[in-house]
């Protein structure tokens, strides 16, 4: 996508009272990375505004004024899951009475029909499902790119590509050369959840580790797959685990530069063992947004997923560093399994309108950002 | 005006100078987080500590009987549509109120549909049975519900305030104004109180030295100008009687009203700009909550950050609003954990914005 204000001038903020972070401010104007002190200062800071306000303008400086968001379909071929990540409300042990694996033709005939109104890309992330053979996920991607090549494929997080090559006995280079043969055009950047190995501990025991998620996505970044980065935040995470968490994305992005997105996700607690958590409050969610904006430094695009948001807050977080709103077809049941509050889907009309009343400009893209519509500013 | 008309108005509100209408109006375009700064300046002139204010209150929606029919409202019930109509009973009230002064609440906020066969009589008792019985303070009825009590006792406004004052009644709610047009209350709620009377209500109220709250309805059918026209007479009346305690922008939810699939909600763009331009216009008036009931928690709880300095009502009991689907309701100790989240302190207040406690 081209960018319509891209420029290095000096950046003028003339109602910002700095509060203890003027130095901040200034490196942010020079366009110099920030530390993890820095970080750690800006996430702790209570000055909203101020972080949105800087988090804002590098926006527009790299990205301009559009705001993408894509129409897609999300699909969870199984709950059927080993692990027990208290986070989850989705998943069901393999011989719990709900576990499902969907057969392929089913799953193909909601493709076909969201094919039919317009999209373009599918997101596939399932539990981890001993039971099922490779093959069932070489076919699953195979047919839908028979059905069209057009059709963009974006499945299993490096959780599941681990996975794979273990249950399969084969390594993980083989596992993604063997899925993008069949036509895998990305991964999606869930599992990160909090690299931190004591929030692991306490809320995805067993899951594989912080380091291990970053080496699997490393291999896929070398074979040319690119893929989204993400964080569950707003559990039993620190401040200091937060930007560990952005400090270690922001270093493999500097090795491999194949990152094309950065997606917060707020914890939806409902539902699951750590329902006493509590939800996200807007403050931290425009804190985390803002300062993963001003922290990833090499990263294009934020992402906040309006699916997990309520719809009048999607508008705001346009704000606040964010220039992606998502996918807007969606069938997806791991964040309503835990309360998601917003409609399974938004119309492409209600999300343009959304983007336009921001005084941004909506495009609709894939997730290479391949631009597949644009909308003028006014109807 | 261009950017530097709109860069030129913020600095002049920064500033603490009175902005006029087109100025406001151009602030519409302002930078959002720009605005809200100056907001947020112009918030700490009036309340320089971090405090975050919040009462605990009670709406008592005694009777949804209605005979004002507002495109707005799915809360009515036409008289002599027995099915899910109600009135409650004195007693029934007087429990309500019992189960609020329990858990530390002050504020008492009866209001109801235009009943056509209610008499002044029937409230002045009502409320001297409340204040027999209860510590709490009566922050009850809104201009188009005095107007009718006006209509159905064929007695000046005034003296029908009088009457109720005398009965116990201390403040006056804010609502019915929606947008002070006429052309705007024409097209939403025909019936109901003209914005001229609205405005002649309030200040009869303040004439009898009593407070009053102003609020706006947005997100229907006005224009941008119509909204600081709207400010405009607020503020024009507050310069004169100095009554009101607060001013509670809020949007339309249109959901089951008969707007439902005609008007959008506003967005949380919209609701955050027009919160910061009333704070920036609106120079003499102190307190501005911030609209969580019908914005969300998240959205609500950003409000802080654009000029609002209270978060209202930890509503026990609201039915007006709930009816449209889209009300949310607050536990004390969930507003305490938003505004401490904020960064602010909170603090129980009372109707007259005083302190009762804070939670340090």
């Amino acid at each position: 996508m081209t960018s319509s204000n891209v420029g290095t001038s000096k950046l003028d903020f003339p109602f910002i009272q700095s509060n203890g972070l003027s130095d901040i401010v200034e490196k942010v104007t020079e366009g110099e990375r920030l530390t993890f002190e820095e970080g750690v200062r800006l996430m702790t800071s209570p000055d909203l505004l101020l972080l949105g306000r800087l988090a804002d303008a590098l926006r527009q400086r790299k990205v301009g004024e559009e705001v993408c968001f894509s129409m897609n379909i999300n699909i969870n071929p199984t709950n059927a899951c080993v692990l027990r990540c208290k986070f989850c409300a989705f998943y069901r042990p393999l011989d719990h009475p709900e576990a499902y694996t969907e057969r392929l033709e089913d799953i193909l005939g909601r493709i076909r029909h969201a094919h039919s109104h317009g999209v373009r890309e599918a997101h596939i992330v399932g539990g981890l499902n001993p039971k099922i053979p490779f093959s069932y996920f070489l076919e699953l991607i195979q047919r839908i790119k028979a059905f069209d090549p057009d059709i963009h494929v974006k499945a299993f997080t490096a959780v599941e590509i681990d996975f794979f090559a273990r249950v399969y006995k084969i390594s993980v280079e083989k596992v993604l050369q063997d899925l993008r043969a069949a036509g895998l055009d990305s991964l999606p950047g869930g599992g990160a959840e909090v690299f931190s190995p004591r929030v692991r501990e306490l809320v995805c025991k067993g899951k594989i580790s912080g380091k291990r998620w970053l080496e699997v996505i490393e291999v896929a970044h070398r074979l040319g797959i690119s893929s989204t980065a993400t964080m569950l935040y707003g559990h039993v995470e620190t401040i200091e685990e937060r930007i560990d968490h952005l400090s270690q994305l922001r270093d493999l992005q500097d090795k491999t530069g194949k990152f094309t997105c950065f997606v917060p996700l707020p914890f939806h607690p409902e539902n699951t063992p750590l329902a006493h958590l509590g939800y996200t409050c807007g403050f931290d969610d425009l804190k985390v947004y803002a300062v993963s904006r001003l922290f990833l430094d090499n990263f294009t695009h934020l992402k906040g997923l309006w699916n997990y948001l309520d719809e009048k807050f999607a508008q705001v977080i346009l704000h606040f560093g964010v220039d992606d709103l998502g996918g807007t077809f969606v069938e997806e049941r791991i964040a309503h399994a835990a309360g998601a509050k917003t409609p399974q889907s938004l119309s492409r009309e209600r999300i343009i309108e959304i983007i336009r009343k921001a005084k941004r400009l909506p495009i609709e893209t894939d997730s290479s950002y391949k631009v597949r519509r644009r909308w003028e500013q006014t109807a | 005006m261009g950017t530097n008309g709109v860069a030129h108005v913020l600095q002049k509100a920064y500033d603490g100078k009175r902005i006029e209408q087109s100025e406001a109006l151009s602030l519409y375009e302002a930078n959002l987080l720009e605005l809200g700064m100056v907001a947020d300046h112009c918030r700490r002139r009036f309340h320089p500590e971090d405090v975050v204010t919040f009462i605990i209150d009670r709406n008592i929606n005694y009777t949804n009987v209605c005979i004002t029919y507002c495109k707005f409202c799915t809360f009515y019930r036409p008289p002599g549509e027995a099915e899910g109509s109600w009135f409650y009973t004195n007693d029934e009230i007087f429990q309500k109120i019992e189960e609020l002064v329990k858990i530390g609440g002050t504020q008492v906020l009866l209001q109801g549909g235009h009943h056509p066969k209610i008499t002044l009589e029937y409230y002045t008792t009502l409320l001297r049975e409340i204040k027999k019985r209860f510590p709490v303070h009566l922050h009850s009825f809104s201009a188009p519900e005095i107007e009718h009590l006006s209509r159905v006792s064929h007695k000046p406004i005034r003296d029908v305030l009088i009457a109720l004052r005398e009965a116990g009644l201390n403040s006056v709610p804010g609502g019915g104004a929606e947008i002070l047009v006429d052309r705007v209350k024409k097209a939403i709620s025909p019936l109901k109180t003209t914005s001229e009377k609205w405005l002649e209500i309030h200040e009869t109220v303040h004439s009898l030295g009593m407070r009053s709250t102003a609020t706006m309805m947005f997100g229907t059918v006005e224009t941008e100008e119509e909204r600081i026209l709207h400010f405009e007479k607020i503020r024009k009346l507050q310069d004169k009687t100095g009554g009101f305690t607060a001013f509670i922008p809020w949007s339309f939810c249109p959901g089951k009203t008969e707007l439902e699939g005609k008007i959008e909600p506003a967005g949380g763009e919209d609701y955050l700009r027009t919160l910061a331009i009333s704070r920036i216009y609106l120079d003499n008036i102190s307190n501005i909550p911030t609209g969580w009931v019908t914005e969300g928690y998240k959205v609500g709880q950003v409000g802080l950050s654009f000029g609002a300095n209270d978060f209202g009502g930890i509503l026990m009991e609201e039915k007006v609003i709930s009816a449209t689907g889209t009300a949310y309701t607050m536990a004390i100790e969930q507003a305490l954990s938003l505004i401490r989240r904020a960064g602010k302190i909170p603090a129980q207040r009372n109707t007259m914005y005083e302190i009762l406690r804070t939670f340090v």
